[in-house]
């Protein structure tokens, strides 16, 4: 088997079984550092289940997910965070009753013990990285406005601007547009173009035109197993990808 | 306003502070008998535990049926100890085995339990009643916690719990009493404490730790501790996906409110002179969050008078209606749960400025409501 140490995240012969059905079914992935790679393919093909595994939310049945050389299958959820992944969720999740620079506050990567979240003092380091995110994510201007009156948009756009706070080596969205008007689909493509080079990052999308828009290599999933792999124009003339995902 | 003094919420924080303690500490005493005031601050030691209930339910979403367990805590440490000052070889001269607190002679022991020997240092009681709950409190918490076990399910198990500490109770008469608990209590080093002079002292100390629980749970809300809570309450798995165990989190809130519970619990042992299985069972956990929710279960303040509203409705209603009580209660919490979320802390928040407002030379003043803000204090 080759050296897998020049990828940043390595899915090796991964599997999955929830009662007996193969969610994940012997799945190979790589992503290079600073990648932009889009998942794509049918409801059910595994993409969302993919994230959780390589966030911890679920734990593979077998096969191995490296970080950097690091195993994260037997690391606790937060401390895959610690890693460098960050994930956003499907609906923005937020927190609602505080302000837009609490919730990125909240998420900055220091006073994660409850000690040091009871020692934790506002610094001006602190300040000026939610400025800057907050800058990068088109929040600038609601900074102390209460998260759970943003629009759906801005709420997806601050669950991204919490993860970068973090700086996370990579950044896994899933289907960050969803419930978006189509010029915040624009800014978003924009955004995560923007974000392509000081990041990894994996997209979960459906939107074939906001794929074009952001896609460099494509994955496309089916039934648990990747269907084809490649750039935009390779993976839309693919026959079986026609077939079961891109026909309908 | 000084910036250390941030975390009491601003001015109308500090107004609605200075109110509570001006009522506990200079309007009750002055107007009200010796055993009047016993009986408020017997409430204000239920207080402490809604405040807990405030910190670890309000805000930090963990719902605890079970607080009575810690109010035990504090209340049997505290008793503890006095029994034993009250059981000197002379006053239970006329025992089997003298020196040793009279519901043991009854139950035929003839030497004291190991575990009751250090309650005779003031000192190791004092330590006990904050380290006890507190240790207790992170062990459940982390069991439960690190099993993702929470909500609903969380609640039945606390409860489990309290059954189980006063069937415990309950069974080993001749070390806890029994079900007539720990009672007969009389001096704490030497200072008899069913006075009237003590009785209004320790109602003092009562309100000012008090007071004091209060700023202290108030400070915790403010810090990065207080806002982690809040959002774990809203989304759960975006703390822990952002890199905070949050079984550590919840540990130490549900072990907060312990510790404040357990102060109550001695405060009331203390005040009463007794303590005893009836008052830390399902019943009176239950009632703890009533009080909580009906003050208002953002606000700790609320929940202080929350904790004495029910109270003295208590007096003027139990004894016209006894049987009809616990059915009045129960339509009490149902009502506030579906109409006044936030309790009397919630109806304050929204009814206050337009009554400022009312008020004549005032109204320029008078800040603007904003009815959809949270209420927090």
């Amino acid at each position: 088997m080759s050296s897998n140490t020049d990828f940043l995240l390595s899915v090796e012969d991964l599997t999955v079984s929830f009662d007996g059905f193969k969610a994940i079914d012997s799945l190979n992935f790589y992503v290079d550092e600073k990648e932009l790679r889009v998942v794509i393919g049918p409801n059910g093909a595994g993409k969302t289940t993919l994230l959780d595994l390589i966030c911890g939310k679920t734990k593979p049945t077998g096969g191995s997910i490296k970080f950097r050389g690091k195993e994260l299958t037997r690391l606790p959820e937060h401390r895959i965070v610690w890693e460098g992944v960050g994930r956003k969720f499907q609906t923005p999740s937020i927190y609602d009753s505080l302000t837009v620079r609490e919730n990125l506050e909240v998420s900055y990567p220091r006073g994660r013990g409850v000690w040091g979240a009871l020692a934790f003092k506002r610094d001006a380091a602190l300040g000026d990285k939610i400025l800057e995110i907050a800058g990068v994510v088109l929040l600038a201007d609601a900074l102390d406005t209460e998260a759970g009156l943003l629009s759906h948009g801005q709420k997806q756009w601050l669950e991204i601007g919490m993860l970068l706070m973090q700086d996370p080596a990579l950044l896994m969205l899933d289907e960050p547009i969803a419930g978006m008007s189509a010029r915040e689909r624009e800014l978003t493509a924009e955004l995560l173009n923007r974000l392509a080079g000081k990041h990894s990052i994996i997209v979960i999308e459906h939107d074939m035109n906001f794929v074009k828009q952001i896609g460099r290599k494509v994955t496309v999933l089916h039934q648990g197993k990747i269907l084809a792999e490649g750039d935009m124009d390779n993976v839309q003339s693919d026959q079986r990808v026609i077939d079961v995902y891109l026909g309908h | 306003m000084n910036d250390k003094l941030d975390f009491l919420d601003g001015r109308s924080g500090l107004i609605s502070l200075l109110l509570l303690a001006a009522l506990i500490l200079v309007i009750f005493p002055l107007g009200m008998g010796v055993d009047q005031l016993t009986l408020t601050g017997r409430f204000l030691s239920f207080g402490f535990v809604a405040i807990g209930l405030v910190l670890c339910w309000g805000y930090g979403g963990i719902l605890s049926l079970g607080q009575g367990i810690f109010f035990g805590f504090g209340g049997y440490c505290m008793a503890m100890f006095l029994k034993l000052e009250a059981s000197t070889p002379e006053a239970t001269a006329i025992q089997t085995t003298p020196g040793i607190p009279d519901f043991m002679d009854w139950n035929r022991l003839t030497e004291l339990p190991w575990f009751w020997v250090p309650f005779n240092s003031l000192t190791f009681t004092l330590i006990a009643i904050l380290l006890l709950p507190a240790a207790f409190a992170y062990l459940i918490g982390i069991a439960m916690f690190k099993r993702r076990v929470s909500g609903v399910y969380f609640a039945i198990i606390t409860q489990a719990l309290v059954v189980i500490f006063t069937i415990l109770l309950v069974a080993q008469q001749g070390y806890t009493g029994g079900a007539n608990g720990i009672t007969d209590l009389r001096t704490l080093k030497g200072w008899n404490i069913n006075s009237d002079e003590a009785l209004r002292t320790l109602y003092f100390i009562t309100a000012a730790l008090l007071l004091a629980v209060i700023v202290i749970g108030k400070w915790l809300l403010h810090t990065k501790f207080g806002r982690i809570l809040i959002a774990m309450r809203d989304r759960e798995d975006r703390v822990r996906f952002s890199g905070y165990d949050v079984a550590n989190f919840k540990a130490f809130a549900f072990c907060i409110a312990g510790i404040f519970s357990a102060i109550g619990g001695a405060m009331f042992t203390l005040q009463e002179g007794f303590m005893s299985p009836s008052l830390i069972g399902i019943i009176p956990s239950i009632e703890f969050v009533i009080f909580a929710a009906v003050g208002g279960r953002l606000s700790m303040i609320g929940a202080v008078y929350g904790a004495l509203v029910i109270g003295f409705a208590r007096i003027a209603l139990a004894e016209a209606y006894p049987q009809l009580w616990l059915f009045m209660m129960g339509a009490v919490f149902i009502a506030v749960v579906l109409f006044l979320p936030y309790g009397l802390a919630g109806l304050y928040e929204k009814y206050a400025p337009r009554l400022r407002a009312l008020l004549p030379g005032r109204a320029a003043g008078a800040a603007p409501s904003t009815e959809t803000s949270e209420v927090r204090s």
